[in-house]
């Protein structure tokens, strides 16, 4: 009995080892490599690598695109979750799995699909061309990507807690009178806020990186539709590793402080929603 | 009573309105942004002739990038299968301290820029890095070669297995795990016939996403490999490659292709979805 719990703790032991030689090989050295590499050349040097007109330009643009992609899918993805759980209508379940689509098709193909669909030889791209909105190759192209990659985040968060919800809270406040939004802004919303955030937050980190769907549809030219991730690549590939090293630390920080918010939230769900 | 009635008639009649209204808005946005980019995809493909679809399938540097495909999600599944279950049996069933930061450093992957992840690799493995160097003495290629490929996607997929099975693991606790050491079970008994039936649709549903990840996979795979041609091209470089020199019918029939192949293990996903809440 007493080899058997040795045996056993050393097992156990040695399992832990495995897995944190798993994480620390391809988690944290990485981490460690490329901030280390980043600040070798002290701490001015890369603040005036991520100053670059260039670089800044695309941080402050991936930052901006992702934040009207946030809006929208927030809205949006917390309308659909609502429809899938309280309604009934035809096509519902093929609906319903056909959410999870985004993250199963490639963002390369993505990226196509897209050009396809509003490209200027497309219908819709003719359009909107007519009208001189380019939508494929320019802003409105990049932001529909983001849209399409994240779009089920937010859905797929909130579907779980409305479908847990309890209804009586609701229909007490609707016999009392209150009016539809009344009950939704003080009775649902609240519930499911912190699952809202959770998928804002994942959608947003998603959208801060996000590369194959934008690579295709964004046309990539400097200071005008170059985001982050886009412009990192180029420095890689023409081989300007320090001045791709400042962008790549400033989303690195930021995928960290999304991590940070999101166990914030887990915590403060866990607290408060019992 | 009978204003009662008639007020409840009227919220009725409020709601349905308002019920089709959200309803068609749903619909609408879900076709625009699911549906047609899918028929657009079909329709572009099918502009080309057959044998031209199937001649430029059947190339080398095609089949090629397909094979290369298949041999690193092969790899990624099977490694990341084995860690990702040694690490969620490591977070549901041990304590030891740092193990909360450990835990949430996990989930990384899901947060990174995929090309900061390439260009980490690069860095760490790069004939330069802490580890590159090492390997280039002994003259092994990591970066712009197979390993640097599978490493990446290692990465982007760490977390799928691990994070489907913590939380099944956690809500079975540990109980029947103590009765079978009392018993006099090994740790390895302990593992296949306690742990491994009931996580088997936890791991079923991780698995196939890492397959889906895997396959699709661009950023961090090419900031690795370069993209030779017939040589460290998977099926989305290619497909990349094809569509920027304007090969609009080797790329798209490509597309397709994988688009199928996702459509598949989506219809995959969601089966193990189902089992796995029904157990």
């Amino acid at each position: 009995m007493n080899s058997s719990l040795k045996r056993f703790v050393k097992g156990n032991l040695t399992l832990r080892g495995i897995a944190l030689f798993y994480i620390g090989l391809l988690i944290i050295l990485p981490v460690i490599a490329i901030t280390t590499e980043a600040f070798k050349g002290g701490i001015p040097n890369l603040w005036k690598q991520i100053t670059l007109p260039q670089a800044l330009f695309s941080l402050k643009f991936t930052f901006i695109i992702a934040l009207i992609m946030l809006v929208i899918n927030i809205i949006t993805g917390t309308a659909t979750a609502w429809v899938l759980v309280r309604y009934d209508f035809p096509l519902k379940k093929t609906i319903n799995a056909l959410i999870d689509i985004p993250f199963a098709i490639p963002t390369v193909v993505t990226g196509m699909m897209l050009v396809v669909l509003c490209g200027p030889r497309s219908l819709i791209g003719e359009f909107f061309g007519k009208h001189g909105i380019e939508i494929i190759y320019n802003k409105p192209g990049i932001i529909l990507a983001l849209i399409f990659v994240t779009f089920p985040f937010v859905v797929r968060s909130v579907q779980p807690v409305l479908i847990e919800m309890e209804r009586d809270m609701e229909e007490a406040a609707q016999t009392l009178g209150a009016s539809k939004f009344k009950v939704f802004f003080h009775i649902v919303l609240p519930t499911i806020l912190p699952s809202i955030l959770t998928g804002a937050a994942l959608s947003f980190s998603r959208a801060l990186g996000e590369f194959g769907s934008i690579v295709i549809v964004a046309g990539n030219i400097p200071m005008k539709t170059q985001v982050a991730s886009v412009y990192i690549y180029g420095e890689i590939e023409s081989a300007n590793i320090q001045s791709g090293l400042g962008t790549a630390v400033v989303l690195l920080l930021s995928s960290f402080i999304v991590l940070i918010f999101l166990n914030f939230i887990q915590r403060w769900s866990n607290k408060y929603g019992k | 009573m009978e204003n009662k009635t008639n007020c409840v008639e009227v919220v009725r009649k409020q709601k349905q309105a308002g019920k089709w209204v959200l309803i068609s808005f749903v619909l609408l946005w879900f076709f625009v942004l699911i549906i047609f980019p899918l028929i657009g995809i079909v329709r572009e493909t099918f502009k080309n002739a057959i044998s031209v679809i199937t001649s430029s399938l059947s190339s080398t540097a095609s089949t090629h990038a397909f094979w290369l495909t298949i041999l690193i999600t092969f790899v990624a599944v099977v490694i990341n299968t084995i860690f990702g279950t040694i690490m969620a049996i490591v977070f549901a069933k041990q304590n030891f301290k740092g193990k909360l930061f450990l835990e949430s450093l996990i989930d990384l992957p899901f947060a990174v820029s995929p090309i900061v992840a390439g260009f980490m690799f690069v860095i760490l493995f790069g004939p330069g890095g802490w580890i590159g160097s090492w390997f280039y003495s002994m003259n092994i290629k990591i970066i712009y070669a197979l390993p640097g490929m599978i490493i990446a996607t290692l990465f982007v997929t760490l977390p799928f297995v691990a994070k489907e099975i913590i939380p099944v693991l956690r809500e079975f606790g540990i109980e029947q795990d103590e009765a079978a050491l009392i018993l006099g079970a090994s740790q390895w008994q302990i593992f296949w016939k306690v742990t491994l039936p009931s996580i088997r649709w936890g791991l079923a549903y991780g698995v196939t996403l890492t397959i889906a990840r895997s396959i699709g996979e661009f950023g961090a795979v090419l900031v690795v490999s370069g993209s030779i041609i017939n040589k460290t091209q998977t099926a989305t470089l290619r497909i990349h490659d094809q569509f920027t020199d304007l090969n609009y019918a080797g790329a798209f029939s490509a597309a397709l292709i994988l688009a199928l192949i996702s459509f598949i293990i989506l219809n995959l996903i969601q089966y193990a979805q189902k089992r796995k809440k029904r157990i």
